[in-house]
């Protein structure tokens, strides 16, 4: 351990003591009234039994007091601070008091003053605070770097929230190293669904989740958890994806009500199709901007031989033959929109995708029977498409399964969860061929990929044919989940994901070129603006500040492909092997503290 | 200055580019130029900067479509394309590094095997009992490579991570990845110290042992002669010469492209003089170090 000298001067020891001190007193402060009357959301009113923001501040708290016990090196609990073991602490105890002092001050507003106030919010809030205060005590994990001028009090702040990289794990037995996968996965699902079942109406919650979730993470990350877990993901990766599949698929089991699932049903939408778009913009590197207009392709597509009355073609095909039609369908658009302009590079494929994009829906508009031909009624939208029959089961209805009753969004996510499964399985399979590799190839150097040998053009069609297959797929379901298409689901922007910009920024939000990474994107894009409805007006403004704050300081996305990962960051690596012939190529030497 | 290689007599012709021109607009690049390389021989191709020789090879490669002439491979004319003139069997590297910086090692030589296999998006997909196969056999093969250039214990190294030298290798690696019969080296010495420049004469000796013909662009002259069994020279977009080291080496036109012509009337004898002196009155009057006076007249005499 190295002895910084911390931020607030205290001996360590009593630092220590006095976090977990604070983090017990705000623990215990969970457990009184926070306020008199029911009307704040989640009813923090009842002693002895926490509620609403009050588990926040309660987790939040036990977290605090394992990572504080963790300093003091018990037997046991080293497991769980592998990288950093003081700046976990730090980050814990200000998700404490984050989320206690913005309960206190949304109290404080809502119910108008302070007054309303109970001892219970003193309590846990004064706790929080000196856990706060004291951890800031606990001497800094990373050094301080030597050179340069004498760092200023935010920068040994930023500094006390640094931690080491870490090493290798010691290797576990199989089935232990699968447990902790499961466990791992069991948890994320607990999280989503307690996520997901926050009600709509109380937004108070839902910012409290944001705020105890990201510094919670933030300091799992730290402590180096997060790292081992990403090492055992990319160990055993087929073990990762199908428990991955089966936390997807006890979602709709966890839920009593259709409202939640319906959500849970739409992120998969979004997710799949933002994955399929993660073939074009991630693998092979072409910035599409009007990816929306396949998925809505292969949505009309089902739409028109669902069987809907007010489809012009009127006929009704069997739910395979529909998704093959509409993923063929999605396959001759992208490739006759793929054809000439994927001859273009860069910001120019952007742009002319764009056009493309914003083509396909004023077209529908117009094809009316008016300004067009009448395919696809216009502004309109085809409505009323029937429910899927599939083996017997009628998707509209709810079925009892046992105690679990499945409402008609479980039903389609469950189908949409064999959609997924195969654009997660395209992915990955074609990602990791000769195919995804001349993909990557052209991405990184177009020139050199083709005096390789890479047909750059059939390649790029192939990528972009792909996607549009994916999207089509995605959509040829989600036709059948909203009962009607319309063309202002499919334009470049709008307040309801998935449209191109929400999914661009989905996979850049979690991370090019990764398979989870679009999925974590989606669920924050979806979740955030439909649980916080209240900011509607302003969604597009704060979407394009948190893009912008994004690219400032993680330009690599939520999730880092390794590749990313170093490609971003090398600066802040230690160099270890300066090679002083080749300035550029400083950052010879990072690859093993790096990778 | 030894030549160590040993010519080997066979007459196949694997490269045979004859009237090759290049114009951008006016500007005349590469002027009617005639090569050939010949099975198991290694020919350097030199030529002060602009020369147009990096041209000549983006007009072998396919990168540029010649203006006029026409290059042919092994008896059949390449077409201008340039992923189906390294399938045909000509693999290139760059002046400027370019390898997939954001790949792996193994992963860049992996590309350079695309030309030699076949399985497309539904081997992939599917995986199809062929591809696991075709799979192995490609790494093995890139393994085979990466061994083959020393740089194996490196196989999971981001490219953009290695050092110079070792990126350079890289390159000719991924460009032996797709079993070229001709390979063009652009500038492989570029930036490299003596000793790194002779692990790399000894690297295409190596390849040339293989029964590849290599194409050499070089400013090396040490390296250049040392290693070639035949040096062209081209000069403003047009042949100067071809043949051997001595040939080219102790050829006034290639020392005057060089180096540039002595005065018209100025005898060598006559202005070496009137340096000395010149140095001579400098000392003795500033009491400067001469120097500074010496580089800029030898300067100005080039």
């Amino acid at each position: 351990m190295t002895t910084q000298k911390a931020l607030i001067p205290l001996p360590a020891p009593i630092a220590r003591i006095a976090t977990a001190t604070g983090a017990a007193v705000a623990l215990a402060g969970t457990f009184l009234p926070w306020t008199w009357t029911s009307e704040f959301p989640g009813d923090l009113t009842v002693t002895g039994y926490p509620g609403g923001l009050q588990i926040l501040t309660l987790t939040a708290a036990i977290l605090t007091l394992l990572f504080t016990l963790c300093g003091y090196g018990i037997r046991g609990l080293r497991w769980l601070t592998p990288g950093g073991t003081n700046s976990p602490v730090r980050l814990l105890a200000l998700a404490t008091l984050g989320t206690t002092g913005y309960t206190i001050g949304a109290i404080a507003y809502e119910l108008g003053g302070v007054v309303n106030l109970e001892p219970g919010a003193w309590v846990s809030g004064i706790g929080a605070l000196i856990a706060f205060l004291a951890a800031l005590g606990l001497p800094s994990d990373e050094p301080l770097p030597a050179d340069g001028p004498p760092a200023n009090a935010w920068q040994r702040f930023r500094n006390s929230l640094a931690a080491p990289s870490v090493g290798r794990a010691k290797p576990l037995p199989g089935w232990g190293e699968i447990l902790i996968i499961t466990a791992a996965f069991a948890v994320a699902l607990y999280v989503f669904t307690y996520c997901i079942d926050i009600p709509t109406e109380e937004s108070e919650q839902f910012i409290g989740f944001l705020i105890t979730a990201g510094f919670t993470f933030t300091a799992l990350t730290r402590a180096g958890i997060i790292a081992r877990i990403t090492a055992l993901t990319t160990k055993h990766r087929n073990v990762t994806l199908i428990a991955a599949l089966v936390a997807a698929f006890c979602f709709p089991f966890t839920q009593d009500t259709a409202e939640f699932t319906l959500i849970g049903a739409n992120i998969l939408i979004f997710a799949t199709v933002a994955l399929g778009l993660n073939v074009v913009v991630g693998l092979a590197g072409l910035l599409d901007l009007g990816y929306v207009a396949f998925l809505g392709v292969g949505a009309y597509t089902a739409a028109l031989v669902s069987g809907a009355p007010l489809s012009a073609i009127g006929v009704q095909f069997p739910f395979w033959a529909a998704v093959l039609t509409g993923a063929a369908v999605s396959l001759i658009f992208g490739v006759l929109i793929g054809a000439p302009t994927l001859r273009l590079r860069g910001d120019y494929l952007a742009i002319v995708t764009l056009g493309f994009g914003e083509i396909f829906r004023v077209t529908v508009n117009n094809l009316n029977g008016n300004s067009g031909p009448d395919l696809t009624n216009g502004s309109q939208g085809i409505p009323s498409i029937p429910d899927l029959n599939l083996f017997g089961i009628d998707f509209g209805l709810s079925h009892d399964i046992g105690p679990f009753t499945l409402s008609r969004p479980a039903n389609y996510y469950l189908l949409l969860l064999v959609v997924t499964a195969v654009v997660v399985l395209v992915f990955r399979r074609s990602g990791d061929s000769r195919i995804g590799r001349a993909w990557v190839a052209i991405r990184e150097d177009e020139t050199a990929a083709t005096a390789m040998g890479i047909n750059a053009f059939r390649l790029k069609l192939l990528a972009f044919a792909l996607g549009a297959t994916l999207a089509g797929l995605a959509g040829t379901v989600q036709s059948h989940v909203s009962y009607t298409v319309t063309p202002e689901q499919y334009q470049f922007a709008g307040p309801v994901p998935p449209n191109s910009a929400f999914l661009l920024a989905a996979v850049i939000l979690g991370g090019m070129g990764t398979l989870s990474g679009p999925f974590i994107g989606a669920a924050l894009l979806y979740l955030i603006p439909a649980k916080l409805q209240f900011m509607q007006d302003y969604q597009l403004l704060l979407f394009g500040i948190a893009l912008i704050l994004l690219m400032r300081f993680r330009p690599e996305g939520l999730i880092a492909d390794r590749r990313k990962q170093l490609e971003f960051h090398e600066n802040d690596e230690p160099v270890l092997v300066p090679e002083p012939r080749q300035p550029e190529e400083a950052d010879a030497g990072i690859t093993k503290a790096g990778a | 200055m030894t030549t160590m290689t040993t010519t080997t007599n066979t007459t196949t012709t694997v490269l045979d580019a004859s009237g090759v021109t290049m114009r951008f607009g006016g500007l005349t690049a590469v002027r009617n130029v005639d090569l050939t390389v010949n099975a198991g021989e290694i020919v350097g191709l030199i030529g002060p900067n602009g020369a147009g020789k990096t041209t000549f090879f983006n007009c072998l490669t396919g990168l540029y479509v010649p203006t006029e002439g026409k290059v042919s491979y092994k008896g059949t004319v390449l077409p201008p394309k340039p992923h189906l003139v390294t399938k045909a069997g000509i693999a290139r590297t760059f002046q400027n590094i370019r390898l997939f910086a954001n790949m792996t090692v193994l992963e860049n030589v992996l590309v350079g095997r695309h030309t030699r296999t076949k399985e497309g998006l539904w081997s992939a997909l599917l995986r199809l009992p062929g591809f696991t196969k075709a799979e192995q056999a490609s790494h093995e093969r890139a393994m085979e490579l990466l061994e083959f250039i020393g740089l194996q214990d490196k196989a999971d190294h981001l490219a953009r991570n290695l050092p110079y030298g070792d990126q350079r290798k890289l390159e000719i690696a991924r460009a032996l990845a797709s079993d070229p019969g001709l390979l063009l080296l652009d500038e492989p010495t570029a930036g490299m110290n003596p000793q790194e420049t002779r692990v790399t004469e000894e690297l295409i000796f190596a390849i040339r042992d293989q029964g590849i013909a290599v194409l050499v662009i070089e400013h090396d002259m040490r390296f250049i002669f040392n290693l070639s069994d035949r040096v062209a020279c081209l000069v403003q977009g047009e042949k100067l010469v071809e043949g051997t080291a001595e040939v080219v080496q102790s050829d006034e036109r290639v020392i005057a492209a060089y180096l540039g012509t002595p005065f018209e009337g100025a005898p060598g004898a006559e202005e070496v003089a009137e340096v000395e002196a010149a140095e001579a009155e400098a000392v003795a009057s500033t009491g400067t170090s001469p120097k500074d006076t010496t580089t800029t007249e030898e300067e100005d005499t080039r």
